[in-house]
């Protein structure tokens, strides 16, 4: 009796050891087909926190707004013309400036911002309500800020719809697919049932290159860094004044307005 | 034995049943392993061939995790070459043809994976090459 009780300590002490330790589950798992190992990308762009400064200023004709929406939209195979508007995707898109800044409104608002419109995106918060309540961890902020997007783990509950302040993201009622002109053989479509939003062009960063509508913009939109102080994005935010969207609501978020 | 005249033609039937798959396929082909299309110009996939076709579901399983959830975007094989991690852009850029490839043995055991739901499948060439 004792000596069966000595023994099964002795193989919980051993079990305590082992979880002690430190290692991966990965490790002890053989059974899983570990030959080569993973590395990240030598040209990809880092980052503790991606931010964008949008100079509303420079966004004056209709040509401006729409080539960098559809810089991104041809890219990333987003479906065009769906005849539903309930349904439609959008991942940058123009917005009536008191739509998007509902705090910044009053009955004698100057003239050029009542009809203005702006550009919005997903605004990449610090503090993303969408992660918080995502059921399957499908959404979740990456190292460098970027609010992701597992395409893969959704299961189309829409809370992080209900969750984001911003409208930023988009449910696929149906099938994307035919909806896409010309595909990008580069990127994935989406399929029905699954939600999607800006994903800060990641795969973009990961080749070293800038974000498509930055590319298409003509320096009207700054990407950077902005917990670097030295980065070009934080001398643009120290010299002019800036805003965001929806400030009360502490997301944090990291797409700065210049107006 | 009670009820004879019953249970013996019962059991007749009920052996007929479990054993029909055999009957049904009597004198049809035997099961052929598929052989699905090799690219010509390249030799050799990521891994070993032999190890790929055993392992590829898991390895494609693992590739999407890391590039998508831990941004690890490119992959060092057993023989220490870099590719970048990407079903369309390496995998498919020497495996040209879906239809010629992957669905070549998927058809034939009935599995179906839903890769190709989102994943643009390189274009198919139609005009009998």
């Amino acid at each position: 009796m004792d000596n069966k009780r000595r023994k099964i300590l002795k193989i919980a002490a051993a079990t305590a050891a082992v979880s002690f330790t430190g290692l991966p589950i990965e490790t002890f798992a053989s059974y899983l087909p570990k030959i080569g190992k993973y590395v990240k990308s030598d040209k990809e762009k880092k980052a503790k926190q991606w931010g964008m400064v949008i100079d509303t200023r420079k966004f004056k004709t209709k040509e401006d707004f729409e080539k960098v929406i559809e810089a991104c939209h041809s890219i990333h195979n987003v479906p065009e013309d769906i005849p539903n508007k309930k349904q439609e995707i959008k991942w940058i898109w123009e917005e009536e400036f008191t739509h998007a800044f509902p705090d910044q409104e009053n009955p004698f608002l100057a003239e050029r911002y009542e009809h203005k419109d702006v550009i919005v995106l997903c605004n990449h918060c610090q503090h993303p309500p969408c992660v918080r309540v995502c059921p399957t961890k499908a959404t979740f902020k990456r190292e460098d800020g970027i609010v992701m997007m597992d395409f893969h783990r959704c299961i189309g509950c829409r809370y992080c719809m209900a969750a984001c302040p911003y409208g930023s993201r988009s449910f696929n009622f149906r099938d994307p697919a035919p909806f896409v002109k010309d595909k990008n053989p580069k990127f994935p479509t989406r399929m029905r049932g699954v939600v999607e939003k800006c994903l800060f062009c990641y795969e973009r960063l990961e080749e070293g290159k800038q974000p498509a509508c930055v590319e298409a913009s003509n320096g009207a939109i700054i990407f950077g860094d902005i917990l670097d102080p030295n980065s070009e994005i934080r001398k643009v935010l120290r010299e002019n004044y800036t805003i965001v969207r929806k400030p009360e609501l502490g997301t944090e978020p990291c797409v700065f307005y210049i107006i | 034995m009670y009820d004879k005249e019953k249970i013996i033609p019962g059991l007749i039937i009920f052996f007929f049943v479990l054993t029909f798959p055999f009957w049904y396929n009597l004198g049809q082909a035997a099961y052929k392993t598929p052989e699905p299309k090799l690219p010509v110009n390249v030799k050799k996939c990521i891994e070993d061939t032999k190890w790929m076709r055993a392992n590829h579901m898991e390895m494609l399983n693992e590739w999407r995790d890391m590039v998508v959830r831990h941004d690890m975007t490119h992959y060092v094989n057993s023989a220490g070459k870099n590719y970048e991690i990407s079903l369309q852009k390496t995998c498919m850029k020497c495996h040209t043809s879906k239809k010629e490839f992957c669905d070549k043995c998927h058809v034939k055991v009935s599995v179906s994976p839903y890769c190709w739901d989102c994943h643009v499948a390189p274009e198919e060439v139609t005009n009998g090459q």
